[in-house]
């Protein structure tokens, strides 16, 4: 439970179909000395409100402390990223690390059958086994996220809000009088809530100034930059560059310290590789299928090819070129609303 | 769902004689202490008889006791209230690892301010020693705070032979007694202790109440200002029902000590014999013999207190485990981390602290519940797998 509507509405729903819910509230990060007006899920206002949710629904509730888990596990992961150069997604991996295996092995100890979440998004059996399809809320659709879930763990997850649109998870919470009805969504990544990741990296690696060149295609300097790490694939402000035209970030180099620069055209690709890949449908050991791909979350999802390069690894090939391809970010594969699994891109 | 309470250290439920004290003074008796008329008469009564009851419970003087809000608020009063009548010459004090943070915190500050702070260690059992202290005594030692016994492990400190050594060089010597008081003798002119701390709640009293004992003759400046209550040490209209409350549970306290001591001695013995007996890999954290009866301190290898604590929770059974932070996570303790405990032992500690009302029969109900969930939790535990098997070879 992190305090919002969504997992709040989860427990009331399973507590109303009969389960026994426990609810848990995992701490992953100390919020020290940060402006109490910022909030990010488990800061101790997040996990005030999922306690008072908890006391509403009459259901126990603890606290996990996991914050060394998530620092090895997913912070440490986010910073290297950024410091190679790309753009991480921390969300699928606290997903699939904290909630898909902390919690499951929690779950374990308390002798409980399931792990619930307020994702939108369904499980379904599908023949002799189980699916990931997307929640009944295209707006709210969260598989980008949970792409790289364990598919064993998948038995025991529960979704209960997945067949909900937004709306009718807040008006359940309306109807039920739960304090944190008309609480906002939380933005941002959650450790770092006012979305300054540079100051961020900064303070964690301490990651000094480091200046240099932003160049275009033809090596021609264009201007000037505080460090690779503060830019991500399509990225237009703060570039500061005297050119003709809008410029958007196509390429870092985190060896040389550069950022090479180019037009809107220059961002547009056809083609990605990505590996890691987590098979939630067994691809079978087709040369290449059809599918959808969706490469950022907000991204509108694209036809596309997918060819196995081995097991975890794989070539995509869009029909139409597709706008900032950001290495670090996941490529997540669907077949109408069934994921059938993603990776990282390259 | 049954419900057994064993966190008697982190508080008591109130004794039907104490609360039955208490009711008229959230009824009739409303009035304020220090008003001079009939309703304030009233109240002031009761105050002075409560401070009587407390004062005979410590064999001291009534005008010695200053009621505060509980052990908190005496701590910071004695600490602060030395430290802000001192002179610039003594800026040394004496204290220990493992006081309640309500000690070491307010301490901490005074070390950020300018004093100088030896914070003396344990050894693995959690004892301290007083040559430990007489070594570090300076010319300009100011203070000692050293605790009578500790919350955690209920290891019970040398307090006489510290107030001995104080007293021979001068030096003032605070005593938080808020987890001996009850449990064992409590008499600060006797242990040449100078300030002492104790807590209504620990007692069967009500929460919010508590004293600081100021021993005739020694100087210490308030930390609220106000009015001129508890002779403006602690101004503030006083918590009438609450300090009637705890005089009675003071009172309580020393009539039933030997006979409360007995009675959780002997379920702590069932506990710990039982825990022994069934279940293998614990240890005992503490000293084996030197603790308040009734607490036991207890690693459970290979498992997370964390787990332990919320599986026995679902079960109806209240145990603690480290120091809960504000959000109401387990972080291991800083007592047993001071003792040299390895960090993934100190993680895997619980502790039991028994009252008054538990029985034989909820200490095997509890024996039988951990015979179930510590060697369950183990099955499914990568790390206590693998210690098996390193030591299977």
């Amino acid at each position: 439970m992190s305090g919002g509507v969504d997992s709040s509405v989860s427990a009331l729903l399973l507590k109303e179909q009969g389960f026994e819910v426990i609810g848990i509230t995992m701490k992953l990060w100390s919020y020290s000395g940060i402006d109490n007006r910022i909030q990010g899920c488990c800061s101790p206002e997040d996990i005030n409100d999922a306690r008072r949710a908890a006391d509403q629904l009459d259901i126990p509730f603890f606290v996990l402390n996991l914050e060394n888990e998530f620092r090895s596990d997913v912070v440490e992961n986010f910073v290297k990223e950024y410091l190679n150069g790309r753009t991480p997604n921390p969300c699928v991996w606290c997903n699939s690390r904290m909630k898909f295996h902390y919690l499951i092995m929690k779950a374990d100890e308390l002798n409980a059958d399931y792990i619930a979440t307020g994702h939108y998004a369904v499980i379904k059996k599908n023949g002799s086994g189980l699916v990931l399809k997307k929640g009944r809320d295209g707006m709210k659709d969260q598989t980008y996220f949970l792409f790289n879930m364990p598919l064993a763990a998948m038995p025991r997850i529960i979704f209960p809000v997945g067949g909900l649109l937004k709306a009718e998870t807040r008006k359940i919470a309306k109807e039920h009088r739960l304090m944190i009805a008309e609480k906002a969504e939380s933005q941002e990544i959650c450790f770092i809530p006012d979305g300054d990741y540079p100051k961020f990296l900064k303070k964690e690696k301490r990651m000094p100034d480091m200046l240099g060149e932003i160049l275009d295609s033809r090596g021609n300097v264009l201007g000037y930059h505080h460090g690779y790490f503060n830019y991500t694939i399509g990225q237009r402000e703060g570039l500061g560059v005297s050119a003709s035209g809008r410029m958007y970030v196509v390429r870092i180099d985190p060896e040389k310290n550069t950022v090479i620069a180019g037009t809107a055209e220059d961002v547009l690709s056809k083609q990605l590789n990505a590996d890691g890949i987590n098979w939630l449908v067994d691809p079978g050991r087709k040369k290449g299928f059809r599918c959808n791909a969706k490469i950022r979350y907000r991204h509108q999802e694209s036809p596309c090819t997918v060819e196995l390069l081995d097991n975890d690894r794989v070539r995509v090939d869009f029909d139409e070129a597709q706008r900032a391809v950001t290495p670090g970010q996941a490529v997540v594969f669907y077949d109408g609303d069934v994921v059938m699994g993603g990776g990282w891109i390259e | 769902m049954r419900k057994i309470y064993l966190d008697h250290n982190a508080t008591t439920p109130l004794h039907y004689e104490v609360y039955s004290e208490m009711v008229p003074f959230l009824e009739k008796q409303f009035g304020n202490p220090g008003s001079i008329h009939w309703a304030g008469r009233e109240a002031r009564k009761a105050v002075e008889d409560a401070r009587d009851r407390v004062a005979q419970s410590l064999a001291s003087a009534p005008e010695e006791i200053v009621f505060t809000s509980g052990g908190t608020e005496a701590n910071n009063l004695a600490i602060f209230g030395v430290t802000d009548n001192s002179p610039d010459s003594k800026k040394h004090i004496i204290t220990s690892a493992v006081e309640h943070s309500s000690v070491l915190n307010p301490i901490k500050l005074l070390e950020s301010r300018g004093f100088e702070v030896t914070y003396l260690g344990v050894d693995r059992y959690g004892m301290l020693k007083s040559e430990d202290v007489k070594k570090s005594l300076r010319e300009d030692t100011l203070l000692i705070s050293i605790m009578h016994a500790n919350n955690e492990t209920g290891n019970i400190f040398p307090v006489e032979e510290i107030g001995q050594i104080a007293r021979e060089r001068g030096v003032i010597f605070h005593c938080d007694a808020v987890q001996s008081f009850g449990k064992l003798d409590v008499i600060p002119s006797r242990d040449n202790i100078d300030l002492l701390s104790i807590s209504g709640h620990k007692i069967y009293g009500p929460k919010g109440c508590g004293c600081l004992y100021v021993r005739k003759g020694v100087g210490i400046l308030p930390v609220m200002f106000g009015g001129m209550q508890e002779k403006g040490l602690r101004p503030g209209t006083e918590n009438v029902a609450g300090i009637a409350g705890f005089g009675k549970a003071c009172e309580i306290a020393i009539e039933s000590r030997r006979e409360l001591s007995v009675r959780c001695g002997k379920l702590e013995d069932e506990l710990l014999s039982g825990i022994f007996k069934s279940i293998q890999n614990v240890c005992l954290n503490g000293h084996p013999s030197r603790r308040i009866s009734g607490v036991l301190n207890i690693s459970f290898e290979g498992v997370e207190s964390e787990s332990v604590l919320m599986n026995l929770d679902l079960t109806g059974i209240a145990v603690s485990a480290g120091s809960a932070c504000s959000s109401g996570a387990v972080a291991p303790s800083h007592v047993l981390i001071a003792m040299g405990l390895p960090q993934d032992l100190a993680e895997s500690a619980v502790r039991f602290s028994i009252g008054m009302n538990n029985t034989s029969e909820e200490i095997k109900y509890v024996l039988d519940i951990l015979g179930d969930v510590i060697p369950r939790l183990r099955r499914i535990s990568p790390s206590y797998r693998e210690a098996a098997a390193i030591k299977r070879g």
